[in-house]
């Protein structure tokens, strides 16, 4: 939807650039007058505040990476040295700490948005794709980086996760071996994790670049999930939207500046205070609080091979979503089943969360294998949903809606019309 | 939607103000956050801990140089002989591109102290060598005199004393 530009310039340096490379217009479609949505609301500023965060993370921690020695014997002591004596080393590593969590907490709501919204559905699959992998690559990148203290957390963390590929038949082993470059986590192990945490980032926003690439094309999905039928259903980007997400940043960063100052080690654990010892494991290890619900999942499952299965196959089902989901219509505000199974998964991840951060023990076990249970029921029903659930009656169009209830808001109490279903 | 200002909101320059008083705190609130990400390549508190240190001149025998690292840099410690003093002390200054007494430039005259960093491009220059009997420099051919002053070459200065100061007859305090 970046469409034709209508960008014009008198200046003589600009047109001699826009001749030969046309980054002008190129800015101009996609961030000025790029056509959006007229009723976006405020969820959907998670996609810009992804993006800010994402830069973030990469200027702060290329500024540590000058201070961080890579090296088993030297590692805690060069955190450390960037905590007492970098000039604003507390700072920058607190922003990047605790700027890895609010990441999280923006795609994590960002995901669920899309979810609701029904934003993975054609024509954006491979959009929402793309989303997957940025999810699953940050996955991979927060936890290489969450090792890099080398603090006891560090380190029995990773060789938590790293013993996950033991699990694999035949081969575990030997996998096990080639990720740690030994027979224990050790040095090699930390020297490649700081290697490869420097590099996923921007592999990364490679991946953005693409999701953004897939998301111009048909343009952003919204709130009413029904496509736009002309000009009098959509907005220029700028200044609108430029002006909400602007807003937006700002309550986001008030949040961020709070937890930096007042709570940095709230998302934290002591125990990754205590520089790594290989030779005693810390009495309760939990992995970073994003991690949780899929670690609730792992340790579910009473067998090595399967749990590693259900947690990969936790993140992996969301390929499929959008095909598991039969429904055509986009918005769970017009699908009334649907609104209901999407909040019961949602308090389900809290739950698994919850769990995750406990102690296998009790009531827990059984409590996290009804809330995996019910994690997969989720996607095992979605497909029949989309069969039996009567949709409400949708809009004419994204103009008719916000203008007649003034807010963008359902239509309440229209007659539910089978027409709309799939 | 046109005019959505409302109320008396119908003196332009209001809105003026708004715009730069928003852009003005906007602009002081990146330059904040911009600025620890800069101050972080400056010296850190234990490089500057670091930065002065003491020396015993009671080993170094008349004629005899030492070298020790200061601030990373080597500084020459040289027990001078009475004739590389009468040298240095008798040079003319019209002869030297960068005019200094040797009695500024050695509190006792017997011991010279120099940052020991050829002021052209860097490198260290080699003791007791070039034509003047002082030191000569390798990479570019500058040549200093027993005072370590420029005489010949293309270093525009002499060689730089650190500040120091005698603790006691035998002792000094580089930095």
């Amino acid at each position: 939807m970046s469409g034709h530009s209508s960008f014009e310039s008198n200046n003589a340096i600009v047109k001699w650039i826009e001749y030969r490379l046309p980054i002008f217009s190129f800015i101009h479609s996609s961030a000025v007058v790029y056509p959006t949505p007229k009723n976006l609301n405020y969820w959907w500023n998670m996609g810009s505040l992804a993006g800010v965060m994402l830069v973030l993370q990469i200027v702060t921690g290329i500024i540590l990476a000058m201070h961080y020695t890579p090296h088993a014997d030297l590692a805690f002591a060069s955190t450390e040295h960037i905590m007492r004596d970098v000039n604003y080393g507390w700072l920058l590593r607190y922003m990047h700490a605790n700027g890895g969590s609010m990441f999280f907490i923006v795609v994590y709501i960002h995901i669920l948005r899309g979810m609701y919204y029904g934003s993975y559905k054609a024509p954006r699959e491979i959009l929402w794709w793309m989303g997957i992998i940025i999810f699953i690559l940050m996955m991979a990148t927060a936890f290489m980086g969450y090792v890099l203290p080398w603090g006891q957390m560090s380190f029995w963390g990773a060789t938590v996760i790293t013993s996950l590929f033991s699990a694999v038949p035949i081969v575990g082993d030997s996998i096990v071996t080639f990720l740690w470059g030994g027979y224990s986590v050790d040095q090699p192990t930390l020297n490649r994790f700081y290697s490869l945490h420097y590099l996923m980032p921007f592999v990364i926003f490679g991946v953005v670049f693409v999701h953004l690439w897939a998301l111009h094309h048909h343009g952003s999905n919204n709130p009413l999930g029904i496509d736009r039928k002309g000009p009098q259903d959509s907005i220029p980007f700028h200044p609108y939207y430029t002006v909400k997400d602007l807003y937006g940043m700002g309550v986001f960063g008030t949040i961020f500046a709070v937890v930096l100052f007042f709570a940095p080690n709230y998302m934290g654990h002591p125990d990754n205070y205590i520089p790594a010892n290989p030779l005693v494991t810390p009495a309760h290890i939990v992995p970073e609080w994003y991690f949780l619900p899929f670690y609730a999942i792992l340790r579910a499952i009473p067998d090595k091979l399967f749990g590693v299965v259900a947690m990969f196959g936790s993140l992996l089902i969301l390929f499929v979503l959008p095909w598991l989901d039969t429904s055509k219509v986009r918005s769970a505000r017009f699908r009334p089943v649907y609104k209901m199974l999407f909040w019961a998964f949602f308090i389900d991840c809290l739950v698994l969360g919850y769990i995750g951060g406990k102690p296998p023990e009790g009531i827990f076990i059984v409590a996290g294998r009804l809330a995996t249970a019910l994690y997969f029921l989720f996607f095992l029903v979605l497909p029949f949903i989309g069969w039996f659930e009567r949709p409400k009656k949708l809009p004419d169009s994204i103009s008719t809606a916000v203008l007649d209830s003034g807010g963008g808001g359902a239509p309440d109490g229209a007659a539910a019309k089978a027409e709309d279903r799939g | 939607m046109a005019d959505s200002t409302g109320g008396d909101g119908h003196d332009p320059s209001r809105r003026d103000f708004l715009y730069v008083a928003a852009g003005g705190l906007g602009v002081v609130g990146v330059a904040g956050a911009v600025w620890p990400m800069i101050d972080q390549m400056n010296p850190s508190q234990d490089v500057l801990a670091l930065s002065s240190i003491e020396v015993d001149l009671s080993g170094i025998e008349e004629g005899q140089s030492i070298t020790v690292s200061w601030r990373g840099k080597p500084v020459f410690i040289r027990h001078r002989t009475a004739a590389e003093i009468s040298e240095a002390a008798d040079v003319s200054m019209a002869d030297l591109p960068d005019p200094e007494s040797d009695a500024a430039r050695a509190e006792k005259p017997e011991w010279l102290i120099l940052v020991g960093v050829c002021t052209h491009l860097g490198c260290v220059p080699l003791g007791q060598q070039g034509e003047y009997n002082g030191w000569f420099c390798p990479c570019h051919g500058s040549h200093y005199d027993t005072s370590g002053r420029i005489r010949k070459g293309p270093a525009p200065l002499n060689l730089p004393v650190p500040d120091y100061v005698y603790l006691d007859d035998n002792n000094i305090k580089i930095g």
